[in-house]
């Protein structure tokens, strides 16, 4: 798939194709979609399926669904306080689908949906729209002293209130292209060295011998590629928790 | 419960005594690995820029004062990147979480 005509294709993986015959096509059901849902009955079977049996010393799948449970809870109430417990349920779907988006991805032929903008965009850009409403709500037009911070000298106002709402903008984008640009690039690298895996090894003896230090490194950046995965929900997760902790406590 | 609550309580102390816990984590508690910093500040500065010039640009089109505030709104976004980027360093709620 990689190495047609001797070209490394690294890009192709990220391509959409609808999945599920003319249905599917009909209604631009893609890949993407098809593992967003897979992501979330992974995520609904780990939780009601890992939860059934309510015992006290938990067993395999019930101590995964309450560790992340007790990972997330902690995550959002030392982020956010105590008013941070009505954004649980939110931080917790948004943390789950990015990292079953991201893990999913490391699999076998499966399509990474996180390494599309348009995801992690749709995603940031929820992010967005709720803290600017949780802080309009709460504090109203109060909320707008945000963007001039106390003590900045009343002369600079104009500049520093511009600055401060670009900076306020940019908060979707970065968030939204550090997650897209770490899987795209893992998985880019991933099968550019899986290409020259293929490539050297046929090219006789020789060549399969040299075809070792790519494959050496690709086992090395799948284990790195596990840590991004995480590490990236996780970042996700903690960056909604702070932005919310700033709408619900402005300053 | 309580034979429960005095287990982690003793877990707890065994765990410190051992040196097991790392303790809590201060500050953002965001990976504080030097890749990881600074592909964050470049995303941040890279962002910010993206929103100023894509407002100077848009305002340009529509005001038809092509590229006077594309500039001004250039330097804007670089300003607030290189805010971005102290507010990485330096995040202003906690900064004034110890003084309220």
């Amino acid at each position: 798939m990689a190495a047609e005509g001797n070209a490394i294709d690294a890009l192709s993986q990220f391509e959409l194709v609808p999945v599920l015959g003319a249905v599917g096509h009909a209604v631009g059901f893609t890949q993407s979609n098809m593992f967003m849902v897979f992501a979330l009955g992974l995520t609904m079977a780990l939780l009601v399926y890992g939860m059934r049996e309510r015992a006290v010393v938990p067993g395999r799948l019930q101590s995964l669904a309450e560790t992340s449970y007790e990972f997330l809870y902690g995550l959002v109430t030392d982020q956010v306080g105590d008013e941070g417990k009505r954004f649980f349920p939110f931080v917790f779907t948004l943390f789950m689908f990015v990292l079953f988006g991201n893990l999913l991805g490391m699999l076998p032929y499966a399509f990474t949906f996180t390494s599309h903008i348009a995801v992690t965009f749709a995603l940031a850009a929820m992010v967005f729209v709720l803290i600017t409403v949780v802080a309009l709500m709460l504090h109203g037009t109060h909320f707008f002293s945000y963007f001039l911070p106390e003590g900045a000298p009343k002369a600079l106002a104009p500049l520093i209130i511009v600055i401060e709402i670009i900076s306020y903008l940019s908060r979707p984008i970065s968030l939204s292209v550090r997650l897209f640009a770490n899987m795209v690039a893992g998985h880019v690298m991933l099968k550019v060295f899986a290409t020259f895996i293929v490539l050297m090894g046929s090219a006789g003896v020789i060549g399969v011998i040299g075809a070792a230090a790519p494959l050496a490194i690709n086992v090395a950046l799948i284990g790195f590629e596990f840590l991004v995965a995480f590490l990236q929900a996780y970042v996700f997760a903690m960056l909604t928790c702070i932005y919310l902790h700033d709408a619900v406590h402005l300053h | 419960m309580v034979e429960r609550d005095d287990f982690e309580v003793r877990l707890r102390q065994a765990r410190a005594r051992e040196g097991l816990d790392r303790g809590p984590e201060k500050g953002g508690g965001l990976p504080k690995s030097p890749w990881g910093f600074g592909f964050r500040a470049g995303v941040e500065v890279v962002s910010a820029l993206v929103v100023g010039v894509a407002i100077g640009f848009f305002l340009d089109r529509w005001l038809g004062t092509r590229p006077w505030l594309f500039l001004l709104f250039f330097v804007l976004g670089s300003a607030a990147g290189v805010m971005n980027v102290y507010r990485l360093f330096n995040p202003r709620n906690r900064a004034t979480k110890t003084t309220d």
